[in-house]
């Protein structure tokens, strides 16, 4: 397809990877972080590590928005499912994510509650049109990518006089998952690896544009490339990236300049702006509580929101104890380093939230990478660490 | 989840829609978060909604870009 082949050439990627090397200072370790799910994937499936030298690292992010969901949101989706009134509209990407005793909303679903996957916020409107004597909710989830569609289906529902759609909101804003990397508690406890810098997010940029970023760099002194999904993007962004820390710089650059401007979509940054308003704190799977990390509806949207409607009470339930996510997420530990990954923990049984979708850490090198590594240590022997 | 796609626009429908070509498939999708899409122009799709046109352009120049990566200079001798 057009504007995704040439993004994929394969020589080229070599090309740029040889750039990078010849740049990289020999003396010097990068490490830098992609916060999105979306470059995670690229990652891995274009085994972009393999052509970066071995002193440039990628640490890959909590971007992934199926990944973040909390076991307790997931828990409260059932219990609003399991109600007979309710019709529960979903993405497909949360059907297997788990939930407290073995649950998740498939199996749910397989025990009879209504759950209908959609691909867009606009079917569950249709849903709630078609079914007047059920109540549509929508799970509605994901980053500043998905919350204006959602904003949207709530204006519609609203023009359309329809009473009963709802939606259950759980969106959530990378900016404040950014600065919780830099700056949490737990990262006192946890320790940190220095980052680098950011290759920056790719359709969330589109929405909310490069300019809330500079705040990272000027504030945390990182650099940051807002960088497409393809391989020859992420490529590019961290050559970028490798000369703004050669040359001492810490600024937002734009990879991704065919889809991101400095101001993004303004017409969607108004929408999601009447819409929802900021919720003090939100448990974020792997982060744990994230201070004004999310959205709720505001007061004037209030006949919409689920959570008021059904009075699902929030409620935090702890991962398995053995799972790493937590530090994955950080970069501090490798998915390869988990005594659950790929015995206990597969994507078909995952136990973490990394192992859930193909954005997730575990799950891109459950898929992609598992073998690349045994075949590095082999070759490396003991050297590699 | 954050899978978007870059499709043309080829057909313009009432309420904000139009028809785009994913690869070969006809779609009905929204354009209600742009303003101003007309026939041939691309946008980046996600979960049924184009949220923002592509810049054929800045593609190019991007693509340009990559294409000079094997010319880049040689580091300054640490
Ligand atoms: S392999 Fe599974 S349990 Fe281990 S860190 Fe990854 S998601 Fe968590």
């Amino acid at each position: 397809m057009k504007y995704i082949d040439e993004f994929r050439d394969g020589s080229v990627a070599r090309r740029i990877g040889a750039a990078i090397a010849r740049e990289a200072l020999p003396g010097r370790r990068y490490s830098f972080m992609e916060f999105c799910g979306g470059h995670t994937h690229a990652i891995a499936r274009y085994g972009v590590a393999d052509l970066l030298p071995g002193n440039v690292r990628m640490i890959h992010g909590p971007g992934c928005p199926v990944c973040v969901l909390p076991i307790g949101r997931i828990d409260m989706a059932i219990e609003i499912a399991r109600r007979p009134e309710v019709i529960l509209a979903t993405y497909g990407d949360t059907m297997r994510v788990p939930a407290s005793g073995r649950l998740s909303l498939l199996k749910a679903k397989a025990q009879g509650a209504d759950i209908r996957m959609v691909y867009s916020t606009a079917d569950a409107v249709r849903l709630a049109e078609r079914n007047p004597a059920r109540e549509v909710v929508m799970f509605a989830i994901g980053f500043e990518t998905t919350t204006p569609p959602t904003a949207l289906a709530i204006r519609e529902a609203q023009a359309k006089g329809l009473t009963n759609f709802f939606v259950f909101c759980n969106h959530v804003l990378t900016p404040s998952a950014i600065s919780h990397i830099l700056e949490s508690p737990e990262v006192r406890e946890l320790g940190t690896v220095p980052i680098d810098g950011f290759v920056g997010p790719a359709h969330v940029s589109t929405v909310i544009g490069s300019r809330p970023y500079e705040f990272f760099a000027e504030e945390y002194q990182k650099p940051v490339v807002i960088a497409g999904f393809e391989p020859l993007d992420v490529m590019q962004a961290i050559l970028m990236l490798v000369r703004q820390v050669n040359d001492g710089r810490c600024e937002v650059e734009n990879e991704f300049t065919r889809a991101v401007t400095r101001e993004g979509n303004a017409k969607a940054q108004a929408l999601v702006a009447e819409v929802f308003g900021l919720r003090r704190t939100f448990e974020w799977r792997g982060l744990g509580e994230v201070p004004y990390s999310a959205l709720r509806l505001k007061e004037g949207y209030a006949a919409f929101d689920a959570e008021r409607r059904y009075g699902v009470a929030d409620r935090s339930v702890p991962d398995h104890k053995a799972c790493e996510c937590g530090a994955i997420l950080r970069g501090l530990r490798h998915p390869a380093d988990c005594k659950l990954f790929g015995s206990a923990c597969t994507p078909e049984n995952p136990l973490g939230s990394c192992m859930v979708s193909s954005e997730g850490a575990c799950a891109a090198h459950y898929t992609y990478g598992r073998f690349r590594d045994t075949s590095r240590r082999v070759a490396a022997g003991a050297a590699v660490t | 989840m954050c899978l978007a796609l870059p499709v043309r626009v080829i057909e313009l429908r009432d309420g904000d829609r139009g028809v785009v070509d994913l690869g070969g498939v006809r779609k009905e999708v929204s354009l209600a978060l742009v303003d101003g899409v007309s026939v041939g122009d691309y946008v980046i799709l996600h979960v049924g909604y184009a949220l923002t046109r592509l810049d054929p352009d800045e593609a190019q120049k991007t693509l340009e870009t990559f294409a000079a990566a094997g010319l880049s200079p040689e580091p300054a001798a640490p």
